[in-house]
C-alpha cells in the first residue's frame, strides 16, 4: 500500500494547480500526473449522471491532419467512412494493422474539406503519430502533432450543456458534430462527443485558456471528476477502454465494433477484418454484471476468455464489467464463473449497456 | 471522513491492520491510514467462521473501487465471527475502521503474541 511518490519525468496539464489546491489524488497515468479522484469516486459519478461532471482529459493525444490528399489518407487509415464524414462531423474509428490487430480507438473530428484533427488515447499519442508519418508516404498531406495546442475538457451530464452554454457567443453543436465558438471570448473547439454515456461536450482549448474555462464551468456547477469516475462512466455503458478492452492481439469484430469499419473503404486492416466479419468472431466482448464480488482486468472465465475490465458499479450497486468469451457463450443471459484469485464467482452477460438512463 | 486516528486501546500490526485484544478474544480491522489509501471500499470479502489465521498472512480481502488487497491478520487464531454487516455496506470500513468497520473476531492460539504488535504511537512513527 505504498503512497506514489512525485515522478518529476511526467507531465502535468495547465490545470495541474488546480487539481492539487481542490485536494486531488494525483496518480501517473500514460506518462502524466492526473488526477483520480477529488472528493470520491462515488460523489463524482454519481454527480456526473445526475447533474455535471468535468473532467480534464488534456492527457489526450491530438494529430492534425490536413492537405489536398488528407480525407483519402485517413480512409486509407482508419476504418470508418471519412467521405461520409461532413464539416462540423465527429466519426469514432478504430486504427488496424493489416492483421486486424488494433492500434488505437480515435474520434476524427472534420475541420473543413482539407482539415482533420484526430484524438487518441494518450498512452498511444507516440506511437499513432509515428503510424500516421509512417503511412503518410505517397499521399499529399501533412501530419501535425497538435497535442501541444490543445487542453482538453469534458463536461458530461444532464446539466452540461447548459452550463457551457452560458459561456458560449453561440449555440453549441449537437451530439457528433463539432463548431468552434468563443467561450469568454477565447477560441474554442466544441464537440458534442464524450465518454460517459451522458450529453455534453468536449472543449478542445487553447492550453493558456484552460484554467479559465473550468474555473467557470466549476462555478456554475460542474463537478471536477477524476479519471477513476471516467473509467466506472464508460464501463457502465460499455464504452472500450485502449490496453483494457481494445488490444493489438484482437480484432474490432471480437470488439464489438464491427459498426464501425467500413471495409469497403479498403482501410489498413480491411481484409483481415473482413474475413473475421465473414467467418464469424470465434470470440465476443460480452458486457457482464456479478452479484457478488468484483473481477478484475486478467481474472479467467471459467471455460475460456478473460475479464478486461471490471468495476463496482455507483449507478447500479454491482459488480459489472467486460470480457472477452468464446463466442458460442456470448448471448444475453449466459451464466459465466469466473475465477477472482482463485474463487469462482457467477456472474451473467448482460445486455448492453450496462446502464441506461432512467 | 474523520481525520486520521489511532485509539490508545488498540494494538497495531505494521501492515496497517488493528487488534482490540480482550483476554483470548481479539476484533481485526485495517487502521485509518489503509482505508485511506484504499478509496472508497466496495467490497469485503469475509473468511469462513472456523477458519483459522497466522498473525502476519492475509485473511480477507477489501475491495476499493480500483484495487483489491490483502487484510493481515495481527494474531493467529480461529475465527469465531465476521462482521457480516459489510456486506451490506462495506463503506463502513471507510466511514468508522475501529467501529462498524470491524472485520473478524478471533479466538487467539497464543495471547502473548499480542506483546510483538505496535501500540499507537509506534505505529503512527511508522506512518511518517
Amino acid at each position: 500500500m505504498a503512497a506514489a511518490s512525485a515522478d518529476t519525468s511526467l507531465k502535468r496539464t495547465p490545470l495541474h494547480d488546480r487539481h492539487v489546491a481542490a485536494g486531488a489524488r494525483m496518480v501517473p497515468f500514460a506518462g502524466w500526473e492526473m488526477p483520480v479522484q477529488y472528493t470520491g469516486v462515488g460523489p463524482e459519478h454519481l454527480a456526473t449522471r445526475a447533474t455535471a461532471g468535468i473532467f480534464d482529459v488534456s492527457h489526450m493525444g491530438e494529430i492534425g491532419t490536413s492537405g489536398p490528399d488528407a480525407a483519402r489518407f485517413l480512409q486509407h487509415l482508419v476504418s470508418n467512412d471519412v467521405d461520409k464524414l461532413q464539416t462540423g462531423g465527429a466519426q469514432y474509428s478504430v486504427l488496424c494493422r493489416e492483421d486486424g490487430g488494433v492500434l488505437d480507438d480515435l474520434f476524427t473530428y472534420r475541420l473543413g474539406a482539407d482539415r482533420f484533427l484526430t484524438v487518441s488515447n494518450a498512452s498511444n499519442h507516440d506511437s499513432d503519430l509515428a503510424w500516421f508519418r509512417r503511412r503518410a508516404e505517397g499521399f499529399d498531406v501533412e501530419i501535425e502533432d497538435a497535442a501541444p495546442r490543445y487542453a482538453m475538457l469534458a463536461v458530461q451530464g444532464p446539466q452540461a450543456r447548459e452550463i457551457v452554454q452560458a459561456l458560449a457567443d453561440a449555440p453549441l453543436p449537437d451530439r457528433f458534430t463539432c463548431r468552434h465558438r468563443l467561450l469568454r471570448g477565447r477560441r474554442v473547439l466544441v464537440a458534442g462527443t464524450g465518454y460517459t454515456g451522458e450529453d455534453g461536450v468536449e472543449l478542445l482549448c487553447d492550453p493558456d485558456d484552460a484554467v479559465l474555462l473550468w474555473d467557470e464551468a466549476v462555478r456554475r456547477g460542474a463537478v471536477p471528476a477524476g479519471l477513476a469516475a471516467r473509467d466506472t462512466l464508460r464501463l457502465e455503458v460499455c464504452y472500450h477502454l485502449y490496453g483494457n478492452d481494445l488490444m493489438v492481439t484482437r480484432g474490432p469484430i471480437e470488439a464489438g465494433l464491427g459498426w464501425a469499419c467500413k471495409e469497403d473503404t479498403g482501410f489498413i486492416g480491411a481484409e483481415a477484418v473482413r474475413a473475421v466479419r465473414d467467418a464469424g468472431p470465434a470470440e465476443k466482448l460480452v458486457a457482464f454484471t456479478m452479484p457478488s464480488g468484483i473481477a478484475r482486468q486478467g481474472n479467467p472465465v471459467v471455460g475460456g476468455g478473460e475479464v478486461t475490465s471490471g468495476t463496482m458499479s455507483p449507478s447500479l450497486q454491482t459488480g459489472i464489467g467486460m470480457a472477452y468469451v468464446p463466442a458460442g457463450r456470448a448471448a444475453v443471459g449466459t451464466e459465466l464463473q469466473i475465477d477472482v484469485r482463485g474463487k469462482l464467482r457467477p456472474a451473467v452477460v448482460s445486455r448492453k449497456p450496462l446502464y441506461v438512463k432512467p | 471522513m474523520a481525520d486520521s486516528s489511532y485509539p490508545a486501546e488498540l494494538l497495531y500490526h505494521p501492515e496497517h491492520d488493528w487488534a482490540q485484544v480482550d483476554g483470548d478474544v481479539a476484533t481485526f480491522g485495517i487502521t485509518w491510514f489503509a482505508q485511506d489509501a484504499l478509496g472508497e471500499v466496495v467490497f469485503f470479502d469475509p473468511p469462513e467462521v472456523g477458519s483459522s489465521v497466522t498473525a502476519g498472512e492475509s485473511y480477507a480481502e477489501v475491495e476499493s473501487v480500483k484495487a483489491v488487497s490483502d487484510v493481515v491478520a495481527p494474531l493467529s487464531g480461529e475465527i469465531i465471527e465476521v462482521n457480516l454487516g459489510l456486506g451490506d455496506t462495506p463503506e463502513a470500513i471507510n466511514n468508522d475502521p475501529y467501529g462498524d468497520g470491524w472485520m473478524v473476531k478471533v479466538r487467539l492460539s497464543d495471547p502473548s503474541e499480542s506483546d510483538g504488535l505496535l501500540d499507537a504511537a509506534a505505529y503512527e512513527a511508522t506512518l511518517s
